[in-house]
């Protein structure tokens, strides 16, 4: 086992502003192995991958590569050293075929498609993807992208590989497959980094991992001697229970059905296609799917935010009995008629906030058209953000500092806090753990769990499987817009869930990748 | 080959870099110094032109501005006064469709209507209704008039999503070119239509101006507290800010944009009207003069602060009337003027710049042993 560096990195530091993003890491990965980059959420990975593949350029501190200095101070000359990195955001030109896409902006060979495509199909069947050269960008799927976006730096020679946050968009499938190929680069000597928050991915793959905290290195640790709570540790700082809690559901009643719901977006395709389910209360109910399946549209539905094709909404009021059809109303019209229903969108400071404006004016957005005054009434916001700031435990400089500028966390949390303060008996979060670190969203998983035992029917959106095992009592798949199954959560395996992710009607598979 | 990327692989000259975190004092250090460097500014080059010297180039600009004040004359400073309140008149009357995004370019046509509103309303009821009735229904058909032009864009933006900066642009050439047909028609062929001497705002206290200036400072303190403590304010804020928050929490986002272009164009009527009622008595294409234009800058070098637009306006109308005296004692024409006021003012949106980005040079790392 002499393995070689690939690329070392000595006290490299990278400030934006006051914030430290990075302070005096130092890192080696070697040429044959898969090297996790393990951190939180503003730990600093991204912006220590970057600086490797010409985005950024450190302030202090020097890259080797191959044991010889190297200055990259663009994406051009990274990929000069062979440093291929692969976004979390693809970046392809949708009308293309993955040939041309991966041929695309390659200056010193003759433009030749047939003689591309033949070396395509080499790399595919050396590594094991799946892949057509000729098909077009538009009609893959994401791990099909994915695939695309990968060749495309091998193509160029790239015997450094960068994945962020590779796993975020596919299904359990999809990932296994995703790690077959990885482990077969990595047997062909290449060397593989990849930026990751999930830790059951790095103890299946990685050889390796070193672990970023608040932008300083922490440590490298071999992976088949360490386990989850060490890594969590190393992450955070401290132990962490990794539980979450569930209790079984209790008096639960029905408190909101969706009856064959169809919508259609701007151009005119279908984003949600007959769907039906009922939320009860005192229950979490988990959607799961790959992103951008419709559960945002959904979700935007029933807040009434997403005009309706065809099907109705159907609310039951606690206090009256009364079943109300909420179809076709403004949100003022909803809040109106005294339904309490309470909404985390994905987009907090693009929907769920107002980024430049303080906390107490971000508790107003909810209430501030409440009496007949001209002028606002900025006290019990105010209260309202005390509360919040100290029952939540709210990382500010003050009331009024603008939202933009506090952490992911804490704007989830100003966030969250505001839609439970509304006490409401239906409860909407979309990915409300997104970005967060663990303890915010332990925290996060603890209001769910209060709600829940309040008798709050909650609706929870989520891209984790594992947390929606852990947490939901029921779970349901949708797939382009369609319901394709809802399960026991005690019960079911994140395999079937993962099968029901990609199913299409007929009954057969589309799992491409 | 390593000396090879050596050579092709350099840090860039600099780098721009956001920042966030300049203290509010600091940065008003930043803007006193910009704008006192930008008088030294104005001082040096006039005296170039002029060959006078500093001293006496900064006392024709007091004189031009102030005339006779320190003898006790204060007709100038009146005066001054009364063009520091159109230009922020016209600034506070864009602020509200500023802060919701809604870039009202058309404060020039807005206004030219609302002073149309008022001659007309001079000239054809000027003999037949009573002083006090005249002046009311001068105001209202100036009001109404400015808000109708500030309107149709609005509405066309809330129910088609037009371009409003296009939109607004074009009202203002239909409305320079419906005040050129009425001047031709009332004027009976002359194109000039000569003061009129009914619905004249009232002099108070030997003052021509003063209805102008407390009709402005009421609307100043008027719009400091609709922005900031109205509930139609926060809309405003919230809509611009993000119109996916607005619709989120059920906002009806058309209506505001509607609204708010009511107001804005009914207080580019309101500046209209003290342009033709309270000062010049008539009208011609020339009206506004282009401040309309001006006032865009004085409403974001305020930040959308009614306050803080009243200190860049009166800085602004400073420098106007003080280099144009200049410009007159040395047989310059007005553009001297203007072309001073441009630079100073594009050293003001400079010192924003600076204030909000960083620029970092190429260093020399520490070098660290392999």
């Amino acid at each position: 086992m002499s393995k070689q560096p690939a690329i070392e990195l000595k006290n490299i530091t990278k400030t934006f502003g006051k914030v430290v993003a990075n302070k005096n890491v130092n890192l080696t990965a070697y040429r044959g192995e898969i090297l996790s980059i393990l951190g939180e959420n503003g730990s600093g990975k991204t912006t220590l991958m970057n600086m490797i593949s010409g985005i950024y350029f450190p302030d202090e501190g020097q890259i080797f590569i191959d044991g010889k200095e190297a200055l990259i101070s663009s994406p051009k000359d990274a990929f000069d050293y062979k440093i291929g990195m692969i976004h979390q955001h693809f970046k392809l030109v949708d009308v293309f075929s993955a040939a041309e896409n991966i041929v695309l902006g390659i200056e010193d060979k003759k433009y030749n498609l047939n003689n591309s495509t033949e070396e395509i199909k080499k790399i595919s069947s050396q590594y094991g993807f799946e892949l057509v050269p000729q098909k077009k960008i538009y009609t893959m799927s994401v791990s099909e992208k994915q695939t695309v976006e990968i060749i495309k730096v091998l193509y160029r020679g790239a015997d450094i590989l960068i994945l962020d946050e590779p796993t975020a968009v596919l299904t359990p499938q999809e990932t296994e497959k995703l790690f077959n190929v990885l482990r077969r680069m990595r047997d062909d000597g290449k060397c593989i980094i990849i930026i990751t928050h999930k830790l059951h991915e790095v103890l299946s793959l990685s050889d390796r991992v070193s672990v970023l905290r608040k932008g300083e290195y922490i440590g490298t640790v071999n992976t088949a001697e360490t386990n989850e709570n060490e890594l969590t540790e190393m992450m955070v700082g401290k132990k962490v229970d990794l539980n979450i809690q569930r209790n079984e559901p209790k008096n639960t009643e029905e408190r909101l059905t969706v009856n064959s719901i169809t919508c259609v977006d701007r151009v005119g395709a279908t984003v949600l296609d007959n769907v039906s389910f009922t939320a009860k209360s005192g229950e979490i109910l988990g959607i799961a799917g790959i992103a951008g399946s419709g559960q945002r549209e959904l979700l935007e539905s029933i807040a009434g935010l997403q005009r309706l094709e065809f099907g109705d909404i159907f609310y039951f009021d606690p206090k009256t009995n009364k079943k109300e059809s909420l179809r076709d109303k403004t949100p003022m019209q909803i809040r109106q008629m005294g339904v309490r229903l309470s909404f985390v969108p994905e987009d907090r400071l693009g929907m769920g906030l107002v980024g430049n404006m303080d906390i107490v004016d971000n508790m107003m957005l909810r209430s501030y058209s409440k009496g007949h005054s001209f002028f606002l009434k900025r006290k019990s916001p105010k209260d309202l953000a005390m509360k919040i700031i100290n029952d939540l435990e709210v990382v500010t400089p003050s009331a009024s500092t603008p939202v933009r500028r506090l952490s992911g966390g804490n704007v989830q949390k100003v966030l969250v806090g505001r839609e439970i303060a509304a006490s409401p008996t239906v409860l909407m979060v979309a990915y409300p753990v997104r970005g967060l670190d663990i303890n915010s969203s332990y925290m996060i998983y603890n209001l769910l769990n209060e709600q829940k035992e309040k008798g709050v029917a909650i609706i929870f959106v989520g891209e984790d499987l594992d947390v929606l095992l852990e947490l939901c009592d029921r779970i349901m798949v949708i797939g382009s817009g369609k319901i394709t199954g809802i399960v026991d959560a005690r019960t079911t395996t994140k395999e079937e869930i993962g099968l029901l992710m990609t199913k299409t009607d007929d009954g057969k598979e589309n799992n491409n990748g | 080959m390593a000396k090879l990327t050596e050579t092709k692989h350099r840090e860039p000259l600099f780098h721009v870099v956001k920042r966030d975190d300049m203290p509010e004092w600091k940065a008003w250090l930043i803007r006193v110094i910009t704008i006192l460097v930008g008088f030294l500014f104005v001082g040096i080059l006039s005296m170039a032109v002029t060959q006078k010297s500093l001293g006496d180039t900064y006392s024709i600009m007091f004189t031009g501005v102030f005339g006779r004040l320190l003898e006790g004359s204060t007709t100038m400073l009146w005066k001054y006064l009364q063009e520091i309140v159109i230009l922020l008149c016209l600034a506070l009357a864009l602020t509200p469709a500023f802060k919701m995004k809604f870039w009202n370019c058309g404060a020039e046509g807005q206004a030219l209507m609302g002073g149309l509103a008022s001659i007309f309303c001079m000239i054809q009821f000027g003999e037949k209704l009573p002083y006090i009735t005249l002046i009311i229904v001068i105001a209202i058909t100036s009001i109404l008039a400015g808000a109708i032009w500030g309107v149709i864009p609005a509405i066309f933006k809330a129910l088609f999503n037009t371009n409003e900066t296009l939109f607004t642009l074009m009202m203002n050439y239909i409305a320079t070119q419906i005040i050129a047909y009425y001047v031709y028609i009332e004027g009976g062929g002359s194109n000039v239509i000569n003061p009129v001497p009914f619905g004249n705002f009232p002099v108070v206290g030997n003052n021509d101006y003063f209805v102008n200036i407390a009709i402005v400072a009421v609307i100043t303190v008027f719009m400091f507290i609709y922005l900031k403590y109205s509930k139609q304010g926060y809309e405003i804020s919230v809509v611009g800010e993000s119109q996916n928050t607005a619709r989120y929490i059920g906002i009806n986002v058309k209506k505001v944009i509607i609204r708010t272009m009511l107001i804005s164009g009914a207080l580019c009527g309101v500046t209209g009207m003290l342009l033709v009622a309270g000062k010049d008595h008539t009208i011609n294409t020339n009206l506004v003069g282009g401040q309309g234009f001006t006032a865009i800058l004085m409403s974001w070098l305020g930040q959308f602060n009614p306050f803080i637009m009243v200190l860049m306006t009166a800085i602004v109308v400073f420098l106007r009337l003080g280099v144009a005296k200049v410009a007159d004692t040395s047989l310059l024409n007005s553009s001297f003027s203007e072309i001073i006021v441009g630079i100073v003012i594009l050293m003001l949106v400079a010192c924003e710049f600076f204030i909000h980005y960083s620029i970092k040079f190429r260093h020399n790392k520490k070098e660290v042993k392999a």
